[in-house]
């Protein structure tokens, strides 16, 4: 429906695509991948973990690749030294936020902040790092939340709100104390507005929320909020 | 004195472009504290396909100790409600709000007085002065936050939602409020427009430097004898402003710095007191404009300890969303309160430095990206501080090593 093409240029490859995708997309059917953790198909762009930043020639300011649009005559950087600094302190200051301790963390193996801090070497934090000690709720029938182990990348809030479409999660205080809530931060049992749809635990890209008892191999499944949109598309 | 002229003169002498390239040949630039050119603002707006538009006026004034928009709007409301009216008609809005702090009852009665007058004598509302001009106007309250005076969170707030900044491109001129196009401009600035289209153009450019124009209104506060608001016209020196106009600092003690741009702006040595006034002069010396909050530090003050406040409250006002304000920043307060303990390293030093780099870089909005400014320009013009607590664990002005904060490591 796009009539008007846009020429770009990512990491010096020539790029045509349509009006209104997002240097992440744009790069993406060139086979340029630029790493992600809060940004999912099929979900607004939140812009929130930085992880992919890109440069922007022609000016100094960093750009998120996932919820920026393309504009004719860009010239994107994907991969720089900058970057690569920023994208490990990005992980880095993520891992001394909570606690996130791999061993013993249900999401083991099948974590996406896992895989982005082996992708990018980060092998040690220089930060001291912190030790949260929020309470588990597990007073759900199946679904479990730990919110040590959230990253706040609001993908189960997003998928709550946008794709389910009951807005039982969201976000409370603000700062470091921000904290993933159900309804008037009530306990998930009494949370009355939960379908119990699971597409939260489905893509939290952390084990933050999961299914109890169930193989968190099963459980993960992100991919399914693309798949949704593309088939209510057809419906319409 | 001659209250809406400037209004009857706009809408009956001008064109809607003839308003724009006026105000851009003003000078005149946004005085929320990043010193866009505002014409340039409002032909961006005016040049956006969709409808309907709209505007806001931020009078979220957020920094600790700055009054400079309440005082406007608490004397003056009808000044700016004239500079909303008259930017309205320029870009095509029919559709306003001001959207205030909740903590300023006074400034919120006031204004809404100013509104109900000016619906009274048809300067609001529909065919406003017999043109085809029609324009309302919304009062909007904030809930506190610090970051909802970011242009962008204050959309979301206006919209009904968390005061969270969004990722910019798209910019607010053309998906703004409900995805539309929306122009937000500090009181201040909206408070020039009156003067600017009766006095003209040139009159305006007159007053301030070349690339600065007009005046600026700052909150004085620290150790100065004369306290207080002030309005001075751009390009004069910080000296000046410091010792003419606030009468020096108290007897018995001396001048270390002066902190401008509110909680996230530079701390700036005695050595750099004759720097004019300017947007592009504090941004190259580490400050900024901000929201005009200039504090006023003497010997009692002590640099390490000035920069862990600041970043302190950058903490608690941070709103969550992006990783390097949200968990950076409460790294950098670790480190402090390691140094301002005595168990700082050198090593903490580069650690520090680098972080402020990432968060200034990586930030989302400006709360993150200004964040680190305090600790950047101490770090800079006052290191051998930093090192007097690391190395001796000692601390010149006596303020830090006793007394215990809040978020004291355990």
């Amino acid at each position: 429906m796009n009539t008007h093409p846009m020429k770009l240029k990512i990491d010096g490859v020539d790029v045509e695509c349509s009006e209104g995708s997002t240097i992440l997309t744009a790069a993406k059917t060139v086979g340029i991948n630029i790493p992600t953790l809060c940004y999912l198909e099929g979900l607004t762009p939140y812009g929130g973990c930085r992880l992919c930043l890109v440069e922007v020639s022609g000016t100094n300011k960093l750009f998120p690749a996932c919820a920026t649009p393309v504009a004719s005559g860009m010239e994107v950087t994907t991969q720089s030294p900058k970057l690569h600094e920023y994208r490990k302190m990005v992980l880095q200051t993520l891992l001394a936020e909570r606690t996130h301790i791999c061993s013993v963390c249900i999401a083991n193996d099948h974590c996406e902040l896992q895989t982005q801090t082996n992708q990018y070497g980060v092998d040690h934090v220089f930060y001291e790092r912190n030790w949260s000690c929020n309470e588990i709720d597990s007073t759900h029938d199946f679904l479990v939340i730990d919110r040590n182990r959230c990253i706040l990348c609001t993908r189960c809030v997003r998928a709550c709100d946008e794709i389910e479409g009951v807005h039982t999660l969201d976000l409370k205080f603000h700062g470091k104390n921000t904290d993933v809530i159900m309804d008037q931060d009530e306990l998930w049992s009494k949370a009355c507005s939960c379908t119990s749809c699971r597409k939260c635990a489905k893509v939290c890209p952390v084990g933050a929320i999961y299914v109890e008892g169930e193989n968190i191999e099963y459980t993960k499944d992100p991919q399914v909020i693309a798949f949704i949109v593309e088939r209510r598309k057809c419906l319409k | 004195m001659g209250g809406y002229s400037a209004l009857v003169r706009a809408l009956s002498d001008m064109t809607p472009q003839g308003i724009i390239n006026e105000i851009l040949s003003s000078g005149l630039r946004g005085r929320g504290g990043a010193g866009f050119l505002t014409g340039q603002k409002w032909r961006l707006v005016a040049r956006a396909n969709n409808t309907p538009k709209y505007i806001v006026a931020n009078l979220d004034e957020g920094d600790p100790g700055v009054y400079a928009n309440r005082s406007l709007a608490e004397a003056d409301p009808h000044a700016i409600i004239e500079g909303l009216l008259i930017a309205a008609y320029a870009i095509g809005a029919e559709k306003g709000y001001i959207y205030i702090r909740k903590e300023y009852p006074l400034a919120i009665q006031t204004l809404q007085k100013a509104i109900a007058q000016a619906k009274a004598m048809t300067l609001l509302g529909n065919d406003i002065l017999e043109t085809h001009f029609n324009f309302n106007l919304e009062l909007r309250f904030g809930a506190g936050a610090f970051v909802a005076g970011e242009e962008t969170a204050i959309l979301s707030s206006i919209e009904g939602r968390r005061a969270m900044p969004r990722p910019r491109p798209p910019y607010p001129a053309n998906s703004g409020l409900w995805q539309k196009p929306t122009l937000i401009q500090n009181v201040e600035t909206l408070a020039n427009i009156p003067l600017i289209i009766q006095n003209s153009a040139v009159w305006f450019a007159k007053i301030g430097t070349p690339k600065c124009t007009g005046t600026k209104c700052f909150s004085l506060t620290g150790k100065v004898k004369n306290p207080g608001l002030i309005e001075i016209p751009m390009g004069i020196t910080l000296r000046e402003i410091v010792f003419d106009i606030g009468g020096g600092v108290p007897a018995g003690k001396e001048f270390k710095a002066a902190l401008i741009g509110g909680p996230s702006g530079g701390c700036l040595p005695e050595q750099l007191l004759e720097i004019p006034i300017d947007y592009d002069y504090l941004t190259k010396v580490g400050a900024i404009m901000g929201s005009g909050g200039i504090v006023v530090l003497d010997t009692d003050s002590c640099m390490v300890d000035t920069a862990r406040y600041f970043t302190e409250f950058c903490v608690d006002e941070s709103c969550g969303r992006c990783t390097p304000c949200r968990a950076g920043l409460p790294r950098l307060l670790e480190i402090f309160q390691k140094i301002t303990h005595g168990k700082g390293e050198p090593n903490d030093l580069i650690i520090l430095e680098k972080s402020c780099f990432f968060i200034r870089d990586a930030s989302l909005c400006g709360l993150g990206q200004t964040a680190p400014n305090p600790i950047l320009t101490t770090l800079r013009y006052f290191k051998d501080e930093y090192m007097h607590h690391i190395k001796n664990k000692k601390c010149k002005a006596d303020v830090c090593f006793k007394t215990p904060t809040k978020d004291e490591p355990k």
